[in-house]
């Protein structure tokens, strides 16, 4: 397709920069926001008849969303946050106990405490590997060679697979005692060990599992990558510099919104990692893997602690944003927009 | 005479110049094709292994496990596998699974693109507001909303039923509605304004000028929601207890349960049939899956 390019530089800017701007408006005040917008709007539509202010249309077309929104976002919220102070299960009565759950997860629920560790270790551990891996993989098929289309299709597929039960299932049985895994280090004369009933590998098995699926960060860094000038390459190789010189200083600084963009979205997911920890290791050994959702899960429907789930739910919630927040304040300081220079 | 010279000297060395260049280049070709060639082996070696496994006898599954070619080849582990368990074949669970995927797939993809238009070509009050509080929900966790979401559809009596999983699906998704957004933008505004004057509304705007030309970001969007669907797990498992409701993934997860299983063939070849229509999808439209992630960041 040909229009992708310039709706891949669009993109890349105005998906950052829209997230950035609701970051900018829960901080201080949505006017400001929407005054943007709006300037945005009228600049856009200056001059088209077709744009005329129908509030009528507009709400109507929205609508789809916007009542999704109310009836299984804002009301399910406003439920979750009311059952956030109580002890309800899905059974019986409910009373109202105040800050309790809260206090009961943060000083004497061990478990949270371990499905917090193992969350952020994860993330730790699979987001940055994956981001440096996606973008190794994607400088290799960032040329014109021939057959280079046929490499990416086969790179990707693992991603496409990825989210399947089957693949979680698959994976178990690769590491498993009789496993794939085993029977290659035994082959190099190395004991057969239980990579999923070790405290000490079991994560690793997963956080493999995840750069595994490096698929998607991988195509946006090439659709970055296709978006850097060429002459920009020409210019600095009369100059004679070398090829990690272009690389510190061409590629990478330029391919700043999209690694901020990349580690974003791959943060978020990691937190939200459910399928894989719970058929793979389960949360063992020793909680481990206890990831945050799947903690969430164990507590909401198999002890059916809905209220405590609710708070447990909240402060994930609360975790995403602030560190969200707080990626948006430190991009300043790394993140190279080109319109810093014009 | 002497610049003659010269220039033919200069041409030969050249000439000598770019033999060897070529030659570099071959070789680097060369290395680079089985670099990344072999490498691309080694990535999807995990995946030809579960379509080997699915086809070795029960013994051979962990004996010749490493292998890529069974020793015999087990067609059978397919129908051994279908069979189910509980007395209730895979063509239900299928069955199950294309209800869900589909129907999510028809009412996300088409409420998506309704919500797009609206964002990307009228005008209304508080247009930038609802913009910005739906590009916040991106960062929201399912987890929030799953509790209070299963208590409602609880009480409702809806457990074991499909109206849990395809209901919420009718707000659109976010991703789908910001890759028809920026499909929409691409669309030259010269065709709204010619169908303007000539009387258009709003919706006869969308219906005949825009939708027709949509195409390729709606498949983009069906394979996408396809996808999430189709491999989807935790809302399947919560609402959907009764083995009868079961969908594929949910189903294999019982039917591949460490404890249970006595042939690990037929196990293995349920997994890999399970990603046959993913794979078929991939094989067709890879296009659409690469471009649609090149240009709103899928996923």
């Amino acid at each position: 397709m040909d229009h992708t390019d310039p709706v891949t530089t669009d993109l890349a800017g105005r998906r950052v920069d829209a997230a950035g701007e609701t970051t900018a408006a829960r901080v201080t005040d949505g006017t400001r926001l929407a005054g943007r917008a709006r300037r945005r709007d009228r600049a856009r539509e200056d001059g088209a008849s077709a744009g005329r202010r129908n509030d009528l249309a507009g709400y109507l077309f929205i609508s789809p969303w916007l009542v999704g929104f109310f009836l299984f976002g804002l009301i399910p919220m406003g439920i979750s946050l009311f059952l956030a102070f109580t002890d309800y299960d899905i059974l019986g009565d409910w009373s109202w106990i105040g800050l309790d759950n809260f206090e009961r997860m943060f000083t004497r629920d061990i478990r949270f405490r371990s499905s917090v560790i193992a969350t952020f270790r994860y993330v730790a551990l699979s987001v940055p590997l994956r981001l440096l891996f996606a973008l190794a993989i994607a400088m290799l098929l960032n040329t014109r060679r021939r057959g280079v289309y046929w490499y990416r299709a086969a790179y990707y597929i693992p991603s496409v697979l990825g989210a399947s039960v089957a693949v979680a299932i698959m994976w178990r049985q690769l590491f498993g005692s009789q496993g794939v895994i085993n029977a290659v280090t035994a082959m190099l004369g190395l004991p057969r060990t239980s990579w999923l009933g070790n405290p000490d590998t079991a994560i690793w098995t997963l956080v493999i599992l995840a750069l595994w699926q490096f698929g998607s960060p991988m195509l946006i860094f090439l659709a970055g990558l296709r978006q850097i000038p060429r002459e920009l390459y020409e210019a600095s190789e009369i100059d004679g510099a070398s090829y990690w010189s272009q690389f510190l200083r061409i590629t990478l600084p330029l391919l700043t919104p999209i690694i901020f963009f990349n580690l974003i979205m791959q943060t978020i997911s990691g937190f939200k990692v459910f399928t894989q920890a719970f058929l793979i290791t389960g949360g063992a050994p020793l909680d481990t893997t206890l990831f945050y959702s799947l903690y969430l899960y164990q507590r909401a429907f198999e002890s059916f602690q809905m209220g405590y789930a609710a708070a447990v739910a909240w402060v994930l919630l609360a975790i995403i944003a602030v560190l969200t927040f707080f990626s948006f304040r430190l991009s300043s300081y790394w993140v190279f927009y080109e319109t810093d220079v014009k | 005479m002497r610049a003659s010279v010269n220039r033919s000297l200069l041409d030969g060395a050249d000439q000598v110049l770019h033999r060897r260049r070529q030659r570099r280049s071959t070789a680097r070709a060369v290395l680079y094709h089985v670099g990344v060639g072999l490498f691309g082996l080694l990535m999807l070696y995990p995946v030809m292994w579960l379509f080997a496994s699915a086809l070795k006898g029960p013994g051979e599954v962990w004996t010749n496990v490493t292998s890529l070619i069974p020793q015999a080849w087990r067609w059978e582990n397919f129908s051994d596998g279908w069979r189910g368990f509980g007395g209730i074949t895979f063509a239900t669970f299928y069955k199950n699974s294309f209800i869900y995927a589909g129907g999510a797939t028809l009412i996300s993809v088409t409420a998506s693109a309704f919500v797009a238009y609206g964002f990307a070509r009228v005008r209304f009050r508080g247009k930038a507001f609802w913009f910005a509080v739906m590009m916040l929900t991106i960062m929201l966790p399912e987890q929030v909303l799953l509790i209070p979401q299963y208590i409602i559809f609880a009480r409702l009596g809806w457990l074991n039923t499909f109206y849990p999983l395809l209901l919420p699906h009718m707000a659109g998704s976010v991703f789908f509605i910001l890759l028809i957004v920026q499909f929409i933008r691409g669309i030259p505004r010269e065709l709204d304004e010619a169908a303007v004057i000539d009387g258009a509304n709003q919706f006869a705007l969308f219906g005949r000028v825009i939708l027709p030309q949509l195409t390729p970001a709606l498949i983009t969007a069906a394979i996408f929601s396809f996808y999430w669907t189709w491999e989807d797990f935790l809302q399947p498992l919560i609402y959907l207890t009764d083995p009868r409701m079961y969908t594929v993934s949910v189903a294999l997860r019982s039917f591949a349960d460490p404890g249970g299983v006595t042939n690990w063939g037929a196990v293995f070849a349920m997994l890999a049939l399970s990603l046959v229509p993913v794979f078929v999808i991939f094989v067709f439209f890879q296009r659409y899956i690469v471009d649609g992630i090149a240009t709103s960041g899928l996923k």
